[in-house]
């Protein structure tokens, strides 16, 4: 030991001693942490880094892609010819396949009563190769070969042929890091094409999960799951995953769901980047959410259209005229879309609004005709718009008019929504305790009591399933 | 008392850095040791006056902006762990390769132990035990390490 202290010492005497010099360097790291963490207040030191580290990350990735190109370029005459045969064909094919699409979209658009037809939402593809996958293979990112000289931003949509990839993190001027849908820390808002359910998919690291569904939900495997336009970076529509498994367990509230992302995350070499129209119907809101104007006047002819998300009033309004509760249901079919935006900053991560979507789609879970299933979804929408004031108050009339079969439907969706807004985890959800008070509000006509009770409720009804 | 190695030790630093940001499969990913860390504890203990812990610093730099992490938190993990090693390197390089591999063991323990606090305080927590792995892979290798670097300079 004595021969440490003296070595500190001659160290010491050459010049600041470790200690000091740990101190600082650590006192630097923190302040540098710091910095990261609370802001755009390193976004320069940033982009310059990522710009000394792109040459680096070139080099190491060269010997791949000089392979890649070895292999590209000894392919025989025949493979090349076929390739081209099978490339011909596919795009026969998605030809005959856009030429229905324009005549959907037309006709689309005359049924919403457009003057015009709208302009696909993409407004600009840029290809990025894959440089480089990222060395740490917990986190699922990969660099792309465009970067600000190239228009490129942050939290930017990137897609490849088959499906959603991810979205860029770091942008510096001639690179760009892709998170992937798959990484742990990654979640968007997503839909189920065939329900039109809305919820939240996770990644897991070699997957996804829908980890916010309630046990009730509909849903099955095989079922595709799309882009809600919710969130405010991906646009709505676009293909993410298709479910593999769904896992019930008769005393969880929540159903154990898994996807497989449609993108080919693990053997992509070339990407699109893809800018959209802002004032588009599908278009995602911008980031801050705040400073898109009141839409497109022609698209929406509803009062007070939710601020960052024109594409959901749209839809719901033309599922809640088609009912015959439609008029009443209407306010109400507005006011999730705002609770949904109320708190939506920045698409990742919030249970709150996840618990809302599912609670407002689970209402629609039991197949029991469209009047029914409608009114269904009016309270339970009212439930998660229940932050916004005087939204309740037109939630509760909603299922009056249909009778009180319907409303004893609405009760049972209500019970599985309870859970599933309060019982994640006890997820730090804002909404948690807001939607536990709107739980008993529909169910108050009804004979069962539930509410705080909702958890039990479910899984009595889970177990006689 | 022979000169200080600094040429060398950026140069190995700088091979270890490519080595640990090169592109593998899956699953070599997980086992691949952190070369630069091992490449760092290296002159730690044979020559901490050349680098020290500016060194840790700056390759924890290095790594931040390679895995796209928080700027400062591998930095952070590596001057503590090199403080650390510099501290003791008298009597850590006393020791036969073996326990020296133990020795480098924990001091990769500490050092993923700190980033994953730090993922876990900035709101990141990654709790998939491979991320530990290669601790496990970095002390086996650790003899080979000494052989490797021990060629580019005369260690006293």
């Amino acid at each position: 030991m004595a021969f440490g202290v003296s070595a500190n010492r001659s160290l010491a005497s050459r010049g600041p001693s470790p200690g000091f010099r740990f101190a600082l360097y650590a006192i630097l790291s923190v302040t540098l942490m710091f910095l990261d963490q609370r802001g755009e207040w390193l976004r320069d030191v940033r982009y310059v880094l990522q710009a000394a580290a792109y040459p680096i990350q070139l080099a190491v990735s060269s010997p791949s892609a000089a392979w890649r190109w070895m292999s590209e370029s000894m392919q025989t005459r025949d493979a090349l010819r076929a390739e081209n045969e099978r490339l011909r064909a596919r795009q026969r094919q998605l030809e005959i396949r856009t030429l229905r699409y324009d005549a959907l979209a037309r006709e689309n658009a005359e049924l919403r009563g457009l003057r015009d037809a709208l302009p696909p939402v993409a407004e600009k593809w840029l290809v990025a190769e894959v440089v480089n996958v990222q060395p740490n293979s917990l986190r699922q990112s990969v660099l792309l070969n465009r970067g600000t000289r190239n228009g490129v931003f942050k939290s930017q949509a990137v897609l490849d042929d088959f499906g959603l990839v991810g979205q860029t993190t770091h942008v510096g001027p001639w690179s760009a890091e892709v998170i992937l849908i798959t990484d742990t820390e990654h979640e968007l808002p997503v839909e189920i094409e065939r329900t039109g359910l809305r919820t939240i998919a996770a990644g897991t690291g070699t997957g996804l999960a829908l980890p916010y569904l309630p046990a009730n939900a509909d849903v099955k495997p095989g079922d595709l799951l799309i882009t809600s336009g919710l969130g405010g970076v991906f646009p709505q529509g676009y293909p993410v995953a298709r479910v593999t498994a769904v896992q019930r367990d008769a005393v969880q509230p929540l159903a154990q769901v898994r996807a497989q992302p449609l993108a080919h995350l693990d053997r992509m070499r070339e990407v699109m980047l893809v800018w959209f129209r802002d004032d588009h119907p599908a278009a995602p809101g911008s980031t801050s959410g705040a400073d898109l104007p009141a839409g497109n006047p022609h698209v929406q002819p509803q009062v007070a259209p939710p601020k960052p998300k024109p594409s959901t009033p749209p839809v719901d309004s033309e599922k809640a005229s088609g009912t015959p509760g439609g008029v009443p249901a209407k306010p109400a079919s507005t006011a999730p879309a705002k609770g949904g935006t109320a708190q939506k900053p920045s698409g990742a991560s919030e249970p709150g609004r996840a618990s809302g979507g599912t609670g407002a789609e689970s209402g629609r879970a039991p197949e029991s005709g469209a009047s029914g299933a409608e009114s269904g979804r009016a309270p339970a929408s009212s439930g998660t718009a229940s932050e916004t004031s005087g939204a309740p108050a037109s939630g509760n009339t909603a299922p009056r008019p249909n009778g009180s079969a319907p409303a004893d439907n609405a009760r049972k969706p209500n019970a599985g929504s309870g859970p599933s807004a309060t019982t994640p985890g006890g997820a730090p959800t804002p909404s948690a305790p807001s939607a536990e008070p709107a739980t008993p509000r529909p169910s108050a006509p009804g004979s069962e009591p539930s509410g705080a009770a909702g958890l039990s409720a479910a899984t009595t009804r889970g177990a006689q399933r | 008392m022979n000169r200080e190695p600094r040429g060398w030790m950026i140069f190995s630093a700088l091979v270890a850095l490519f080595l640990s940001v090169l592109p593998l499969p899956h699953w070599l990913e997980i086992v691949r040791p952190a070369f630069l860390v091992l490449a760092v504890l290296y002159f730690s203990i044979t020559a901490p006056r050349a680098g020290g812990i500016g060194l840790g610093f700056f390759a924890g730099l290095a790594i931040d902006v390679f895995q796209g992490s928080v700027l400062g938190q591998h930095a952070l993990a590596l001057s503590l762990v090199t403080y650390i090693v510099v501290r003791e390197h008298q009597i850590i390089r006393s020791k036969p390769a073996l326990q020296q591999s133990l020795i480098v063991f924990f001091a990769l323990l500490a050092y993923e132990f700190v980033s994953f606090a730090i993922d876990g305080w900035t709101g990141h927590p990654i709790t998939n035990p491979l991320r530990w792995v290669h601790t496990l892979t970095g002390a086996l290798i650790w003899p080979l390490v000494i052989a490797l670097l021990e060629r580019g300079h005369s260690p006293r």
